[in-house]
């Protein structure tokens, strides 16, 4: 069944992106670990680590294609989940640092002596463990974004009015984790990671390791969404998107629904900010902050709403510019991202993905008008 | 008679909307297998009516039975389809980024849970039932389409071919001609009697052309409360009948 449901999501699309993403798996470890540093085919521990920046991006986007594209949701505070699930991971790779910190202490991180803090708090307790801090990565966005969109959907809250209060759901965390008696860094974040598993956080080869599991990630997380917009399910979520009060009377309680795709998505962003985070080595509450999360909808729109594939384009293309702006022109590129959001919106209002399938579909609705005289004849 | 023996029971219904009494204690028996016609002017609740009846709108005060047993004002809309009561909207409402398939397999009768609908392979029955219906809907050869791209009349037979694939007990269809040509109304009307065998049929009509092609008893609305009920020559010949209709 399982298998059956899994197959529905590999069309050819899917095929396309899983070979680029396995051409990647294997290209970048090879061009990083096994050229020489002065070769031009070599990639610098830095380049992996934007590279596999962009990938947690592209996941990120992808969680949420699922409901903006295919639910109708507009969220406004999906960096919420991404944050949340990183900060599950800093936490992790804080409790590994142990006595190598500044101040030396073996169980307490470095912000908490300062504080003086004499103990650990409860919440951080078990995050030595990096099997309890995985299972946090999905389980706090997860259950947050439950307890979220049971109250929203359920009260009918929709458009507009649900993407603000997404919008104060990021702000209001982002105002909470700012402060130092949340016990989560406040204003520095979490950062100084020295290990993962283990292993070196700064190593090149960590680094390579860090890259392949986000592509893999971004591959588990493509072939799910990708299955489930295929299944009768994705099929009702459209419906809900374009006549939810249709589908009510169709006898489907579209609460349950919305509530199945919000919470999975958010499970999603979370395991992009648990990436995220070691390739980056910090995480603070600016992360949580609107600005983020409104990015985030930029690059589903300039990829290609609802198309799942649009979105990880999207979040790649968009973000490679920001990495070439930001370096080249700093000032300018605030006012880029704007335009180009407002030129997708004007011009390509189903994103570069949408442009390239009106293109496909005109091509060859020429050749079909070229047979056809024959029988237009005897209109 | 009894609640016990009717599918639909409403009694003593009122709703207001700021004021405006949209239904004024709206008495009504449906018996199982029935047939039956509602006119009534612009405003006179007929909407209203079937929107309290699916849970859309909840009564101020009043009683809805169905099956005699089943207390509707307490319910949402997704249990009362549940239940077995479908309805068609007065503008043709399908999803129109579906095909026409896919619009008859959502609505087709099958668990509803999201879990369920996630592993949900098409059956040979299922397969079969939506041939049919896309046969009794004429809508074979456009099963593949994209129903936002149907003509009017198409949308509107996609819609009864959808109530027809939920199987319910009640229909409640809402000016199903509305908008159809003389052709399409004809054969809609031979549509809704060929339902009317199995199921029990609610029509709310304003074209009387057509209700009198349907030859079934009409309960006549006025204000939120009935007016008349009858053969609709007997309705036509009640003088308050033709008051309210000419405006006097």
């Amino acid at each position: 069944m399982l298998t059956r449901f899994l197959l529905l999501g590999l069309d050819k699309k899917a095929g396309v992106l899983l070979a680029v993403l396995a051409l990647l798996a294997v290209a970048v470890p090879v061009m990083a670990l096994g050229t020489a540093p002065d070769s031009a085919w070599h990639l610098s521990t830095h380049t992996v680590a934007l590279l596999g920046k962009y990938l947690c991006f592209a996941l990120l986007a992808l969680a949420l294609d699922l409901v903006w594209g295919y639910v109708g949701i507009l969220s406004l505070g999906h960096a919420a989940f991404f944050t949340l699930g990183g900060y599950a991971m800093g936490m992790y790779l804080m409790r590994q640092i142990g006595p190598r910190g500044v101040y030396g202490n073996p169980i307490l991180p470095d912000f908490m002596v300062f504080l003086n803090w004499k103990e650990l708090p409860w919440y951080w307790h078990g995050f030595d463990q990096f099997w309890f801090a995985a299972i946090m990565v999905v389980l706090v966005p997860g259950a947050l974004a439950f307890a979220f969109g049971w109250f929203a959907f359920r009260s009918r809250v929709t458009g507009v009015y649900l993407s603000i209060i997404t919008q104060a759901l990021t702000f209001a965390l982002m105002l909470a984790f700012f402060r130092n008696d949340m016990g989560f860094g406040g204003n520095n974040g979490l950062t100084d990671f020295k290990e993962i598993l283990g292993f070196d956080i700064q190593a090149a080869s960590t680094r390579v390791g860090l890259f392949v599991a986000t592509v893999v990630a971004l591959a588990i997380g493509y072939v799910l969404a990708s299955s489930i917009v295929a299944s009768k399910l994705g099929k009702v979520l459209v419906a809900v998107r374009d006549a939810e009060s249709r589908v009510r009377f169709l006898g489907y309680e579209t609460e349950r629904y919305k509530l199945f795709a919000w919470t999975l998505s958010a499970c999603m962003a979370g395991v992009a900010g648990a990436l995220y985070v070691p390739q980056v080595g910090i995480i603070n509450p600016s992360e949580f902050s609107p600005a983020s999360s409104i990015e985030a909808v930029i690059w589903v729109a300039v990829g290609g709403r609802g198309t799942l594939a649009g979105a990880i384009l999207g979040a790649v293309l968009v973000n490679f510019g920001k990495s070439y702006f930001t370096a080249a022109l700093p000032e300018l590129w605030l006012f880029a991202l704007g335009g180009l959001f407002v030129l997708v919106t004007l011009f390509l209002p189903k994103g570069i993905l949408g442009l390239a399938a009106q293109l496909r579909q005109r091509l060859p609705s020429r050749g079909a008008v070229a047979a056809k005289p024959a029988d237009q004849k005897g209109v | 008679m009894s609640a016990e023996d009717t599918l639909l029971y409403l009694d003593g219904v009122s709703v207001s909307f700021d004021g405006f009494r949209a239904l004024n204690s709206l008495s009504l028996l449906i018996e199982p297998g029935e047939m039956r016609a509602i006119i009534g002017p612009n405003g006179a609740g007929k909407t209203t009516m079937m929107d309290v009846i699916t849970g859309k709108t909840r009564p101020d005060t009043g009683t809805i039975l169905f099956e005699g047993k089943t207390d509707l004002t307490a319910m949402r809309e997704a249990g009362i389809a549940n239940l077995g009561i479908g309805r068609k909207f007065q503008r043709p409402t399908v999803f129109e980024n579906h095909t026409v398939w896919d619009n008859l397999e959502l609505a087709l009768k099958a668990p509803r849970r999201p879990l369920k609908t996630l592993t949900y392979a098409v059956s040979r029955d299922d397969r079969v039932r939506i041939e049919e219906i896309l046969d009794i809907t004429r809508l074979s050869p456009k099963r593949e389409r994209q129903a936002g791209s149907l003509s009017h009349g198409e949308k509107q037979w996609l819609e009864i071919g959808m109530l027809l694939a939920q199987d319910p007990k009640l229909l409640l269809v809402d000016e199903p001609v509305a908008g159809m040509t003389d052709a399409e109304t004809e054969q809609t009307a031979r549509l809704l009697k060929d339902i009317a065998g199995k199921h029990s049929v609610i029509v709310v009509e304003h074209d009387m052309v057509f209700v009198r092609e349907l030859g079934v008893k009409v309960t006549v609305l006025h204000e939120g409360s009935v007016l008349a009920e009858g053969s609709l020559d007997a309705v036509s010949a009640n003088q308050q009948v033709i008051d309210v209709y000419l405006g006097r």
